[in-house]
């Protein structure tokens, strides 16, 4: 594989960049092999890699229905986080947060990961408690946590509202200074440059139509291109997790929900965080180009259509102007949607199933791409050793039958609720 | 925007409404034993296909009912509305 580096490109100018090697092949898929992976997103390109990486599972395939990155991993507002208050959320993220540090160097990619902390608005006294709980709990975890008073808040975003004669008045904010954003195609992309030199096979245009299940054993896989063979199956389609299941005879704790996002046109620097709104659901960062990149809440009933619904969007951005009035005087640029995968509780499922060497990765709710390598971590793990590792043990797809539910934020079965 | 024909009102826009989710799931008959399983089905797990699906709505700024709807959850075409304890065949 050529190296990415700056010695490279100059070389590279001398030809006009007209040599330089396909980032990734475009193979047709062979008969068999040892793990095929459904879902040629972040996660499932993330687990190819670390399969091959840490496991040195090489004869992988990625089934990819329509090319690779044009899911949620194309279509999300870039937020990397982990500041939850449960273990199995906290702990998680956070060796994700580490990989996500690594990764421009790991994958000799740049994916502009950008720490630029991220503060979730209080707007009572109660809220305040909340996060104060919330903070110690992160920090007990190692997770850098910390709770600003108004005046600090003001010091940071002096454009939000701080006027006295507002509904929601911001009383103060958690603050996690290690959070950020980063490139969200780069890291397909990324993933999928170096799963590619390490002898993965990643098969575009090529859909699952069923299974080849024996037994309680799954053996393969039929696709628009053909059967493959494959001892293993791993997952990763996050809103189509219910058709792909239904194939399975599975029914799962799952639900495909419509979730939106928006930019504004560019303007000059702003802001230089990420801000979430605490009375409602709106959070907003600005990106490199200077875009004001917006998202909120669900459209609210289950929808496979990747469009969004104006009623919701209207919502979203009411919040958006309440917390920064400046909102208000910017043109819209673009808007998106993309289908979520809700979980019942909130929290994501990494898990071995009832099928022998068929494995689940769905659930991410709102939020997958922050989850994206330690996902695919953790997912590369459970499917090479036949066992989940103690970060995903959490999240597995019987705690809704034993109850060991994770429901991060109390919305109970109605993660879809707005 | 949706606009839904709600069978007591008439046509109504989206905002009028509050979404119940999936309409199909049955509660276990409490008169009898239920296995943990069956109430799996009933809380957690759901179907929430790509195509028709019939869910409850609620029609909380108007008449306050709760309706069934039958709409395309790919085209979010709306194909009938039914009361809430009407039988959808």
């Amino acid at each position: 594989m050529q190296k990415y580096s700056i010695f490279n490109l100059v070389k590279n100018a001398f030809s006009n960049h007209q040599n330089w090697d396909l980032a990734w092949k475009d193979p047709t898929p062979k008969e068999e092999y040892d793990v095929v992976i459904i879902g040629g997103g972040g996660h499932g390109l993330a687990t190819a890699y670390y399969l091959a990486k840490e496991h040195n599972i090489t004869k992988v395939a990625i089934i990819e229905k329509g090319w690779i990155g044009g899911g949620n991993v194309g279509r999300n507002t870039t937020i990397i986080r982990s500041n939850y208050m449960h273990d199995e959320n906290g702990l998680f993220s956070e060796f994700g947060m580490d990989l996500w540090r690594k990764m421009s160097q790991d994958l000799n990619y740049n994916v502009m990961f950008s720490p630029r902390g991220i503060i979730n608005l209080a707007h009572s006294d109660a809220q305040m408690n909340a996060y104060a709980r919330r903070g110690n709990s992160m920090r007990l975890n190692g997770i850098d946590a910390v709770l600003l008073n108004r005046e600090q808040v003001k010091e940071i975003i002096p454009m939000a509202d701080f006027s006295d004669n507002v509904r929601f008045p911001i009383f103060g904010g958690l603050m996690q200074p290690s959070a950020g954003t980063a490139r969200h195609d780069a890291v397909a992309w990324g993933y999928a440059r170096q799963a590619d030199s390490m002898g993965v096979d990643i098969i575009q245009n090529c859909e699952v139509i069923g299974f080849d299940v024996s037994a309680g054993k799954i053996n393969g896989i039929r696709t628009s291109r053909g059967n493959i063979k494959a001892k293993k199956v791993g997952l990763c389609v996050a809103g189509s997790t219910n058709i792909l299941a239904e194939k399975l005879n599975m029914t799962l704790p799952i639900e495909t929900h419509l979730l939106q996002a928006c930019v504004s046109e560019p303007i000059k620097p702003v802001l230089d965080n990420v801000v979430t709104f605490g009375a409602g659901h709106f959070y907003v960062s600005q990106s490199d180009k200077g875009e004001m990149v917006m998202g909120g809440d669900l459209d609210g009933y289950n929808s496979y259509a990747q469009r969004g619904n104006l009623p919701t969007l209207q919502h979203v951005l009411t919040e958006g102007i309440a917390m920064m009035p400046f909102l208000s005087k910017l043109k819209m640029l673009r808007t998106w949607g993309g289908i979520m995968d809700m979980s019942m509780d909130g929290s994501p499922i990494i898990d071995k199933t009832h099928i022998e060497g068929l494995y689940l990765n769905c659930g991410w709710c709102y939020g997958g791409f922050k989850a994206t390598p330690a996902s695919g971590w953790t997912f590369a793990h459970t499917i090479a050793q036949d066992r989940v590792h103690e970060l995903n043990a959490g999240y597995s797809l019987n705690r809704f039958n034993t109850g060991h539910l994770i429901d991060e934020k109390g919305l109970g079965t109605k993660t879809w609720i707005s | 925007m949706l606009y839904i024909n709600c069978p007591h009102c008439g046509m109504r826009s989206q905002n009028e409404f509050s979404y119940g989710g999936d309409a199909s799931v049955k509660r276990p008959e409490l008169n009898k034993e239920v296995s943990d399983q069956e109430w799996d089905n009933f809380v957690y797990n759901r179907k929430s296909l790509r195509g028709k699906h019939l869910e409850l709505w609620q029609h909380i700024s108007g008449c306050r009912q709760w309706i069934k709807v039958e709409r395309d959850t790919a085209t979010h075409e709306i194909f009938r509305t039914f009361k809430a304890d009407e039988e959808v065949a």
